[in-house]
């Protein structure tokens, strides 16, 4: 009994394997070895920053595509450009590193509620509901839909409001998809002026909703020597390019002349532990994580 | 008649998943969108078929005539392990749009009791070969209505506020219970 029972399941398992080595060859099919080198390279944390639908998308169109570049992937640094260039023998320009950067201050502004609210926890739901929890129409809700898509896990919570760890954002835009509000947007890591405030509002609109909110008074962009600054959808807009061109010979006008105090100086961007380590008084305006939350 | 009558059996009354507590882990697992809940019933629909062929003609061929009814746990899954890899390769080479939509679903597939169950079942039931791929088809499909019913419901969970300590499986496991209480209404309709 033991024989034939053994006997049986070998030749069956026998008869399985020939078929599937069979099967193996007559039906192979042949992948291009350089998609798994890439995707090697690539960080692999799908977050769709490059345009397609996760690192193995953009796997296949580098290596398929010449017309796709080798510096799509926003996630990695540099390096993972320079090992994609390599693997694909693209040439790889250097890219301007970038991280998300929220344009509201609401708690120096101290806007109010429109009502309580105790529905789904989330900014996109919120925002349903007469455009938002706050008065201002454009603030942070603080609900965290950012938090929950962010793949490198650099956004937190605190006091309704959201910050990002600038030595762990890498910049690759998940978050300001995942916005309804447009208080997120991606700036140079090198930016020396940030603007925080995401109004379309003029005048007594803003000044009656939030103390520190943009008027569109319009001083900014007339004191700009570099003419960086510019009303854009009835928003100001920093060209950060034109900004970081011009240099610091400006004297940061654009900051000393705004009223609200909007436009503020970008603290230097974390290098070590050092830029943890901020002072509150600066920390306050800042829009990174503070030291000890 | 009887034909009808089995669909309604497999489907309904005797479900593969809410009565007979086969599948779980893909009723339970990951499926919370019905468009992948769609895919997976579908493939399992696929591969129950072709399990049922293939068991069939083993149990039939091999295993009866040798009086080897015990080994038929053991070599129903080196059946359909096999044949699971098999069409695998298959698709891919010939039928890549396929592939491309069931292709995660496969490996799944490959220890999923629910394609084993029916195999067993259809052999305890000692069913003819057309009645087997019959009662295949149905449960199957029973499967694939419990799937699609779960995930619509996880769909609606989603948007409402479970208790903290109930969020994911434990609330899945509520829900599955009481589909499976309400299934049991059926219970009555066929004698």
């Amino acid at each position: 009994m033991v024989t034939v029972s053994v006997l049986t399941l070998l030749g069956l398992g026998f008869t399985a394997a020939t078929l599937l080595a069979l099967a193996s060859r007559v039906f192979h099919v042949k992948e291009d070895p350089r998609v798994e080198a890439v995707m090697d390279a690539l960080p692999g944390a799908n977050c769709g920053g490059c345009g397609y639908a996760g690192c193995e998308g953009y796997a296949i169109a580098v290596v398929n595509d010449p017309a796709v570049a080798a510096s799509l992937c926003v996630a990695g640094s540099s390096e993972v450009s320079i090992a994609v260039g390599e693997l694909t023998d693209k040439t790889v320009a250097a890219a301007e590193p970038q991280l998300s950067f929220r344009r509201c201050d609401k708690l120096a502004g101290k806007v109010g509620m429109r009502y309580e609210y105790h529905g789904m926890p989330s900014c996109a739901a919120a925002t349903l509901l007469m455009g938002g929890v706050d008065i201002c129409s454009w603030s942070c809700l603080g609900f965290g839909d950012c938090i929950q898509v962010c793949p490198f896990d650099a956004m937190t919570l605190k006091n309704g409001l959201v910050y990002v760890n600038p030595s762990k954002c890498t910049g690759c835009g998940a978050c300001i998809k995942a916005c309804p509000r447009n208080s997120l947007e991606l700036i140079p890591v090198r930016a020396r002026v940030t603007i925080s405030c995401a109004t379309k509002d003029k005048l007594r609109a803003v000044m009656d909703v939030c103390e520190a909110g943009c008027i569109n008074c319009g001083k900014c962009s007339k004191s700009c020597p570099a003419k960086a600054i510019s009303s854009v959808n009835n928003r100001i807009e920093i060209d950060h390019k034109k900004c970081l061109s011009y240099g610091s010979s400006c004297e940061e006008l654009c900051v000393k002349n705004c009223s609200r105090h909007i436009l503020r100086t970008n603290c230097p961007p974390p290098t070590s532990s050092q830029s943890i380590e901020t002072p509150p008084a600066q920390a306050s305006t800042d829009n990174s994580i503070q030291a000890n939350p | 008649m009887e034909v009808f009558q089995l669909f309604i059996s497999a489907i309904f009354v005797n479900n593969i998943v809410l009565a007979k507590y086969l599948g779980m882990c893909p009723y339970l697992g990951c499926y919370k969108e019905r468009g992948v809940a769609l895919g997976m019933g579908g493939a399992v629909v696929f591969f129950t078929i072709m399990a049922t062929l293939c068991t069939w003609y083993i149990q039939k061929f091999l295993l009866t005539p040798f009086g080897l009814d015990y080994l038929q746990t053991i070599a129903f899954i080196l059946v359909i392990a096999s044949l699971v890899q098999f069409v695998e390769m298959f698709l891919k080479k010939m039928v890549p749009p396929l592939y491309a939509a069931l292709g995660i679903f496969l490996p799944l597939i490959t220890t999923n009791c629910a394609v084993m169950g029916v195999a067993i079942l259809v052999q305890r039931e000692a069913y003819d070969l057309k009645t087997s791929l019959l009662y295949a088809v149905a449960a199957s499909a029973g499967f694939l209505l419990a799937l699609i019913l779960m995930a619509g419901l996880r769909e609606r969970l989603d948007v409402c506020r479970v208790p903290k300590a109930m969020m994911g499986t434990p609330i899945a496991l509520i829900t599955a219970g009481l589909m499976s209480l309400a299934f049991m209404a059926f219970k009555g309709m066929i004698p």
